[in-house]
């Protein structure tokens, strides 16, 4: 029998996330595709949990806890070191950070790394908020959500400014690689991490990773709620390779979902009201029609 | 009139917040402060105050946010604790120098590595240099006065310094007690009008702030903080007593409990205090001769005040929630056989370091330690110990 993703585990069982994880599945099948040569530096987040609380662990390959905003730095530290001893030979160093550690406290680490070109793959599991420290907002929290720094009260409610795009930021440096993937998609994740350890020089992946206590929804509900936010194309599943776009969770006009059928799904768009969904469904189909032509314009030569 | 509450200590943080009413507050979430800025969330979400509310993206960047909205003219509060506080640490120093009065609660918890949420008080002392007035604070009640306490000793003319609000990262900050909080407009009527001296905002009078300063000017700047600490001392000691009539709590920059004729003493600060003073009663039951000394406020340091209420005792426990590697003891120690240098009849002295990364400290673990202040002998030599740690 031929296996789509491969039966090696790097993540074994007994870890501490909560049930119906994404970013637990994330690091599994990412590893899946990078194997067993992988060094990972881990900054602050749910997964400095994840693990296990010493003396225990549930990961075998090394791991390096590093400071919340430093993990772009980090690695230009390991690969360095890696580089300078002679041991580089296959071994992937990887940076895996929330989108807080990437996206807010983190960004001038990662542009950092990247902009130097070092041999780095970095790896942000996107759940939308500061999970860890109980739901509050970052910038990659999406218009409209309830976090616990953006409530819903009386005079203001919900996060009133877009997400911040940061795989476009990356895509700005001009690196080798940038891509998107989800939980929903594994062989997807595991493709991008295999083609991530080939190229030589900074990659970066941005993985949907749902978090049922966060988004409040049940936790079987995990890789529905993930396909559904590429299906609604909030979160579309794409690839830049030296510049050239590649969509590869190709939505049909006539299958594309309405972004109502993705938010009914999470207590944490519950109240958001029809004239704030209505311009939020705008503003998907204007980034999705963009990221259409973008691919038209600097695809890759067919 | 006055009403009691049911309240954790980041709770009674919020709320004071709240009825201060600050023009700024930017903050950055970390564990164990969260809670303070959720439920100030809130409170702006509901309009229950008028407060420019920053999210912002580090605590480098909070602290900062901080320093331009009081240079600006802003009365300005914040919160942090740990690894936040660390990360502020360049800033922190800028806000004192800058002579820019604001408040920050720190629930204070253990610095990495390796990581650690729990209580110890590494963060505070990591900046007990830096210029900040710190007041370390037993419970929620304690938590919630010194706030407003805050307000009128950072601002005041002869002040003009930020102060550090300390209290027991999730002892304190979580812990549901009983607070009897003020009615808004007696908090209003206590803390006054914010009127800063030098705003940014007077486009008419341009001023610059923190400009190029060398040899020929840096010195006096930094011999004038020092002076404002020094002034500092006797007006907060004024304030803390005058917040009695507003509030009925009057509070010291210490507190002794049972000191008078104690023989045995111990010096700590924040949440042990309270099992300290649970200790002192058991053993006085028995006839024992042991007291506490409670330090609220470790900057400006009360060296003075410290040896004169330590005069006459005979043994003296200090016990730091801190290390200082290297050093001879853990901060408070240092500070405290220091100030006892000049006094005559010196009382022997000895230093414990406890509760790194919120390792617990039992009351029989006290009752330990003031048994063999009773059972040292007469030459007894200041050495450290370390209390509940497994391998001593
Ligand atoms: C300098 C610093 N500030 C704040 C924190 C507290 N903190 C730890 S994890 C975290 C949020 C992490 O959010 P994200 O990166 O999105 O990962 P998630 O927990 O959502 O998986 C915060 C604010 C810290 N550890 N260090
Ligand atoms: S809070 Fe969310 S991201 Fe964190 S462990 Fe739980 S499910 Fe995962
Ligand atoms: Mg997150």
């Amino acid at each position: 029998m031929k296996h789509t993703i491969p039966q090696e585990e790097y993540m074994e069982r007994g870890h501490m996330a909560c049930l119906g994880c994404g970013g637990a599945h994330a690091m599994r099948y990412l590893l899946k595709g990078l194997g067993e040569k992988t060094i990972i530096a881990l900054p602050a987040c749910c997964w400095a949990v994840i693990p296990g609380v010493y003396p225990y662990s549930c990961m075998d390959i090394p791991l390096q806890y590093v400071a919340f905003e430093v993990t772009g730095a980090a690695i230009s530290g390991i690969e360095a070191a890696l580089k300078a001893k002679g041991k580089k030979d296959g071994t992937t160093v990887v940076g895996w950070a929330g989108d807080g550690g990437t996206a807010d406290i983190g960004i001038q680490a990662l542009s950092g790394a990247v902009e130097r070109g070092h041999d780095v793959k970095y790896v942000c599991y996107d759940n939308e908020a500061y999970m860890n420290t109980g739901i509050q907002r970052s910038s990659a929290t999406p218009r409209g959500a309830w976090t616990t720094t953006t409530p819903v009260g009386s005079t203001k409610a919900w996060k009133q400014t877009p997400k911040k795009n940061i795989v476009e930021i990356m895509v700005a440096h001009e690196i080798p690689y940038t891509c998107t993937a989800s939980v929903a998609y594994p062989e997807d994740i595991i493709r991008k991490a295999v083609k991530m350890k080939e190229i030589e020089g900074p990659c970066y992946m941005q993985i949907l990773a749902p978090c049922p206590t966060g988004w409040k929804y049940p936790p079987e509900k995990t890789i529905e709620i993930a396909r559904l936010a590429t299906e609604t194309c909030i979160f579309p599943i794409y690839e830049v390779t030296d510049g050239k776009y590649k969509i590869n969770k190709r939505i049909r006009d006539d299958k594309k979902k309405n972004i109502i059928d993705y938010f009914r799904t999470q207590g944490r768009f519950r109240k958001l009201d029809e004239t704030t969904i209505q311009q939020i469904q705008s503003s998907v189909d204007a980034e999705w029609e963009l990221l259409k032509k973008k691919e038209k314009c600097f695809g890759e030569e067919i | 009139m006055a009403k009691p509450m049911a309240i954790s200590g980041n709770f009674a943080a919020a709320y004071s917040t709240k009825q201060i009413n600050p023009h700024i507050v930017a903050a950055y979430p970390i564990t164990p402060q969260t809670l303070m800025m959720e439920k100030f969330s809130e409170y702006v979400a509901n309009g229950e105050v008028d407060t420019e509310l920053i999210c912002v993206e580090s605590e480098h960047s909070a602290m900062s946010a901080c320093i331009g909205a009081a240079a600006a003219g802003g009365r300005v509060i914040t919160s942090t604790a740990a690894n936040g506080l660390a990360l502020m640490f360049e800033v922190v120093y800028i806000a004192a120098s800058l002579r820019l009065p604001m408040t920050m609660c720190v629930m204070n918890r253990a610095l990495s590595g390796p990581i650690n949420i729990h209580c110890d008080h590494s963060d505070a002392m990591g900046v007990r240099d830096s210029g900040w007035i710190q007041v370390f604070n037993e419970n929620a009640q304690e938590v919630y006065d010194t706030m407003f306490q805050a307000c009128r000793i950072g601002e005041h003319k002869d002040i003009k310094l930020p102060v550090m609000v300390n209290f027991d990262g999730f002892i304190t900050s979580h812990k549901v007690e009983r607070v009897d909080v003020l009615d808004d407009d007696v908090v209003q009527d206590y803390i006054g009008k914010f009127e800063p001296m030098y705003p940014l905002l007077d486009v008419d009078n341009p001023l610059t702030y923190g400009p190029l300063d060398l040899f020929d000017y840096y010195f006096e700047h930094k011999r004038q903080q020092v002076d404002a600490m020094q002034k500092a001392l006797p007006i907060i000691e004024k304030e803390m007593k005058a917040y009695g009539k507003v509030s009925g709590r009057e509070y010291g920059i210490m507190e002794s409990y049972h000191l008078d004729d104690a023989d045995y003493v111990i010096i700590c600060m924040s949440s042990t205090a309270g099992t300290t003073k649970f200790v002192v009663d058991r053993m006085r039951a028995q006839g024992k001769k042991v007291g506490l000394l409670k330090l609220r406020l470790f900057r400006p340091f009360p060296a003075k005040q410290i040896a004169e209420q330590l005069a006459g005792v005979k043994r003296i426990a200090v016990l730091d929630r801190s290390e200082s590697f290297g050093a001879f003891g853990g901060p408070l120690f240092t500070e405290v056989r220091n100030a006892l240098y000049d006094v005559n009849d010196k009382p022997g002295i000895t230093g414990y370091v406890y509760g790194l990364g919120g390792r617990d400290i039992s009351a029989d673990q006290i009752e330990g330690v003031f048994n063999k202040l009773i059972s040292a002998p007469d030459k007894m030599i200041g050495d450290i110990q370390y209390l509940g740690v497994r391998g001593d």
